[in-house]
């Protein structure tokens, strides 16, 4: 048996050359492109069902898909940028809701005229969003206990507000049920209020990537402190950040009386829940600082596919509920294996 | 109140660049500076010494915009200058590396670089849509970190969480290195480093100093203070207890003002 | 701000969040006449909250019959749906103002303790709309027999087929909890149609296909609404997408019906689909007017209460006490199908008589 002489720095150089395994080498990729994650589980959930029921990737069915997930996506938009902040938002449905009563009320009631009517309950969202903030920045509270009290307090306004009553898509104006109206874009069938979500995903994804505030979000997430000592003004950022969201949420309103034909204060029951699941399953951080809208809307379709793909199947109403809360924790966990580094 | 300032000759003359008149600090009933002095001369290496709680971070932050003194006047240049906030200290041309580095960990090595002072594209891009210029950030970070001489890091598109402690804290001191313009605050920069990394941030100091911009150097590592500093102001509950010079005193003779087992008074080596 | 503590912070956001809440609260309850004659009797009706139009139906209902029977009316409610607390409160005013009775539709068991001890000190208690748990908690319940409501549309829907096979998409409140009015409702429409439910108090355990009174049926979704528009509109979106003939749509409520009608209108499907729901509340009645709604089943949240408080008064009077209706556990408070299109044999008033009826 020969003995090699070892020379200095060879065991470094042959760790250096020897083949990484796959499976390193798709952690690797994962985490070069964090939506790839999320996009490869919506794939495999399209095809799997397709293959338990081929409806499921009709034109028609896939529109479906997309109008249905529309309202909780845009809230999710809103969340992520409060969670990429490493907080919380518990009263996203609720400044939706309260938003879009007062936006309808003024104008099936009051006879506001409709874009009146419209940028009353605008800015009504962005106040909400304002107040948490506030509370958030100003005060000091973490993020959950403010959102949890401003949940309690947005929701009651909006019920005492509009008595409990929907107001019926005919008794509004065209402008506010203008987010359902459908079209054909090819094969498919498409809402205002889809084309509305998506152009706010490309616009504040626009704004998280390539611009300087978009940055600010992430350190203020990743590193308050660090970011602070960077010179980045972080509580500004913070309470820009509430703002916007609260903005948004009132523009989800805005396509939910679209979507549900009429303004109702008992709509999106579990806003809450399904936008913040919406953006754990899209890869973000709840630790803040790391994450993405991308992640974010194939989150909110992956949730969504999950429901019609059982309902399809046949299979029952509360084994649905079931799969959803194995899918998140199947999610979060491979999300987790991602992030395992390699230094 | 400050002791008999030991200075090396030729700067009897010279006028500080930086200087710290009478600042306090408090934290509810803690004293964290109580009436402090300071000069930084130009092209001159101020080493900050003293034992924990003797104010040395509290000094610096006060000095950079970290915090905010209850009392004290601080001149830059000659001229009355506040910091509201480290935003203010960087725009004077201050540039510090804090103790805990000041680094995002999951943004990669040019973000951190440019954090605080992101550049934009030319032109309508940049104007308008306030598009950021992310490809040049990169190509003047990776310059900015093959200029000090660190070798260690591969991909500069890396995150910063993957990099050594070591590798981290190059990334700061780069940082500080390129941006400054008037005045480098370095807070234990060799504290979380080995030997041949350690002796490249000392290098690199030496560096700024023949480039002309001043260093304020806190560090608990005597031989490497020793080694670059010219000047030596000793922090010592919450006061100056002296400042001295490599020359003027040995090693020991600093360390036992600073504790406080000697004054500067009573050893004055010639 | 440096100098505000962490605990002063705390304390001066949790005051005025409090205070905040306790404002918006104040609107909650509020109390009817504090006199107390020899001649007035004294009754306290406790509902949920004051939001629901529902309750606020049945407010309405019992403050009219008080005034006409000569009765002291206190109004109380819980903050929201599911405040026990607020309900315990409002229950020993009521003991210690010496009332004779209450009205209440309970919020949860932590109510019941409260219960016995007014009915130890003598108040006769009266449970609206939904029984407690135990249901001799209270000494009687006035409610609508949900079954029932859920029968009517069913018949009525069978006899409109006319023995047309029965495509059923089965639109259910909720998939996370099991509550009574919704299986009570989703298997008195199937028994109505003449469908075996196997049992009765479980919905989507029936056969999926099989034979109606008139003829065949296949069972195609049991989907979850949460009872409200956007709903009932992707609950029979996904049914379309199982089966696009869907021609029988049965909904828990009348909102969940509108968006299940918008899911039908956007597919354009809504030639030859009977849409049945259950409430009878004005906008559901308009709904029917419209040919929204094929056929809906009216409840009286007002006569719930305004019977209670005339049983309350009779009983203070030394009258006889309410009985349970025949073969229920409570007292039925009655339903009636409202439709323009009625069928032969299943009773029915139309929408300009369930419109002079209707609450909310």
């Amino acid at each position: 048996m020969t003995v090699q002489s070892a020379t200095p720095g060879a065991a470094a150089k042959e760790l250096a050359r020897r083949e990484h395994t796959t499976s390193q080498r798709i952690q690797h990729l994962l985490h070069q492109h964090p939506a790839l994650s999320p996009a490869i589980i919506l794939l495999l959930t399209v095809v799997c069902f397709t293959i338990v029921n081929s409806r499921f990737s009709n034109p028609a069915a896939l529109s479906l898909l997309v109008q249905q997930t529309a309202v909780v996506a845009a809230l999710a938009v809103g969340q992520t940028l409060i969670i990429l902040t490493a907080g919380i938002d518990l009263s996203v449905g609720a400044i939706a809701i309260l938003s879009m009563m007062v936006t309808a009320t003024l104008a099936a009631e009051n006879g506001w005229p409709a874009g009146l009517a419209l940028a009353a309950g605008l800015v009504l969202g962005l106040a909400a969003g304002v107040l948490n903030g506030l509370l958030v920045t100003r005060i000091g509270l973490p993020p959950f206990i403010v959102t949890l009290g401003t949940l309690s307090i947005f929701t009651a306004l909006a019920l005492l507000y509009s008595g409990g009553q929907s107001i019926q898509n005919n008794r509004l104006p065209a402008l506010l049920n203008w987010t359902g109206e459908g079209f054909a874009i090819g094969r498919f069938r498409v809402t205002t209020g889809v084309l509305i979500v998506i152009g706010l995903y490309v616009v504040v994804g626009f704004a998280l990537s390539q611009t300087s505030w978009g940055r600010h979000v992430y350190a203020v997430g990743d590193d308050p402190e660090a970011a602070r000592l960077s010179g980045v003004r972080s509580r500004r950022v913070l309470f820009s950040v509430y703002a916007v969201a609260g903005l948004i949420y009132g523009i989800a309103g805005w396509t939910l009386i679209g979507r549900a034909g009429a303004a109702s204060p008992n709509a999106i029951v579990d806003a809450n829940l399904e936008s913040i699941t919406a953006v754990v399953i899209g890869g973000t951080s709840l630790f803040g600082g790391r994450g993405g809208l991308l992640g974010t809307l194939l989150g909110a379709l992956i949730v969504q596919a999950f429901t019609i793909g059982l309902s399809l199947a046949g299979v029952d109403a509360q084994y649905r509920l079931l799969a959803v809360g194995v899918l998140v924790i199947v999610a979060v966990s491979v999300d987790q294996w991602i992030r395992k580094v390699r230094s | 109140m400050t002791a008999t300032i030991n200075q090396p000759g030729d700067t009897a003359l010279q006028v500080p660049i930086l200087s710290a008149r009478g600042l306090v600090k408090t934290f509810g009933r803690v004293i964290g500076l109580d009436g402090v002095d300071l000069d930084l001369f130009p092209g001159e290496v101020l080493a900050v010494i003293g034992d924990n709680g003797a104010g040395k971070s509290t000094l610096i932050k006060c000095l950079t915009g970290a915090l905010i003194p209850d009392a004290g006047q601080l001149t830059l240049e000659q001229a009355p200058i506040t910091f509201r906030g480290p935003q203010d200290a960087r725009a004077a041309g201050i540039e510090t590396v804090y103790q805990t580095l000041a680094v995002a960990p999951a943004l990669d090595i040019a973000s951190n670089l440019y954090l605080g002072r992101e550049e934009r594209r030319p032109g309508l891009l940049g104007n308008v849509f306030r598009m950021l210029d992310h490809r040049g950030m990169r190509d003047r970070a990776a310059a900015a970190v093959r200029e000090l001489g660190i070798q260690t890091i591969q991909n500069i598109q890396q995150t910063v969480e993957t990099l050594s402690g070591g590798q981290r804290q190059a990334v700061a001191v780069a940082r500080a290195a390129a941006f400054g313009s008037k005045v480098v605050v370095l807070d234990e920069p060799t504290a979380a480093l080995g030997v041949k990394e350690s002796n490249q941030v000392l290098d690199m100091i030496k560096g700024l100093r023949e480039r002309g911009l001043p260093v304020i150097l806190i560090s608990h590592n005597m031989p490497h203070v020793w080694e670059v500093a010219d000047r030596i102001h000793i922090q010592r509950l919450g006061r100056c207890a002296g400042v001295i010079t490599p020359d003027s005193h040995t090693m020991t003779e600093g360390v036992a003002i600073m504790t406080g087992a000697a004054n500067l008074e009573d050893n004055t080596s010639t | 701000m440096h100098f505000i503590t962490r605990t002063a912070r705390l304390s001066v956001a949790a005051a005025a969040l409090t205070g905040l809440v306790a404002l918006s609260a104040c609107g909650g309850s509020d109390s009817g006449g504090s006199a107390s004659s020899t001649d007035k009797i004294g009754v306290s009706l406790i509902t949920k909250d004051s939001t629901n139009p529902f309750f606020v139906a049945m407010q309405k209902g019992a403050k009219e019959e008080a005034t006409k029977n000569n009765v002291d009316l206190t109004i109380a409610s819980g903050k929201a749906d599911g405040d026990e607390q607020g309900q315990v409160q409002a229950i020993e005013n009521a003991i210690a103002q010496g009332q004779k009775g209450i009205l209440i539709t309970p919020n949860g068991p932590g109510v019941n303790s409260a219960i016995k001890k007014a009915r130890d000190a003598g108040l006769y208690v009266i449970a609206l709309d939904t029984p407690p748990d135990p249901a001799d908690t209270v000494d009687i319940t006035f409610a609508t027999d949900n079954f029932e409501a859920g029968k009517l549309i069913g018949q009525w829907t069978a006899k409109q087929l006319g023995g047309k096979p029965a495509t059923i998409a089965l639109l259910d409140l909720f998939n996370d909890k099991v509550v009574s009015v919704d299986y009570n409702r989703d298997q008195g429409f199937l028994t109505g149609l003449g469908v075996d439910t196997k049992d009765a108090k479980k919905n989507g355990d029936e056969a999926k296909s099989g034979s109606y009174s008139g003829g065949s049926y296949s069972i195609v979704c049991n989907e979850p609404t949460q009872g409200a528009e956007d709903g009932g509109r992707s609950a029979m979106e996904n049914c379309l997408t199982k089966n696009s003939n869907v021609n029988v749509v049965y909904t828990i409520n009348e909102p969940a019906a509108i968006g299940a009608y918008n899911a039908l209108k956007a597919a354009g499907k809504t030639s030859g689909v009977l849409v049945v729901s259950v409430d009878g509340g004005c906008a559901g009645v308009k709904s029917v007017k419209d040919g929204i709604i094929g056929a809906t089943s009216q409840q009286y949240p007002l006569k719930m209460a305004s019977l209670g408080v005339e049983s309350i008064a009779k009983i203070a009077r030394g009258g006889d006490k309410p009985q349970n209706s025949p073969g229920l556990d409570f007292y039925n408070t009655g339903v009636a199908l409202v439709t323009d299109k009625a069928s032969p044999g299943v009773t029915s008033i139309d929408t300009a008589k369930g419109s002079t009826l209707c609450w909310g």
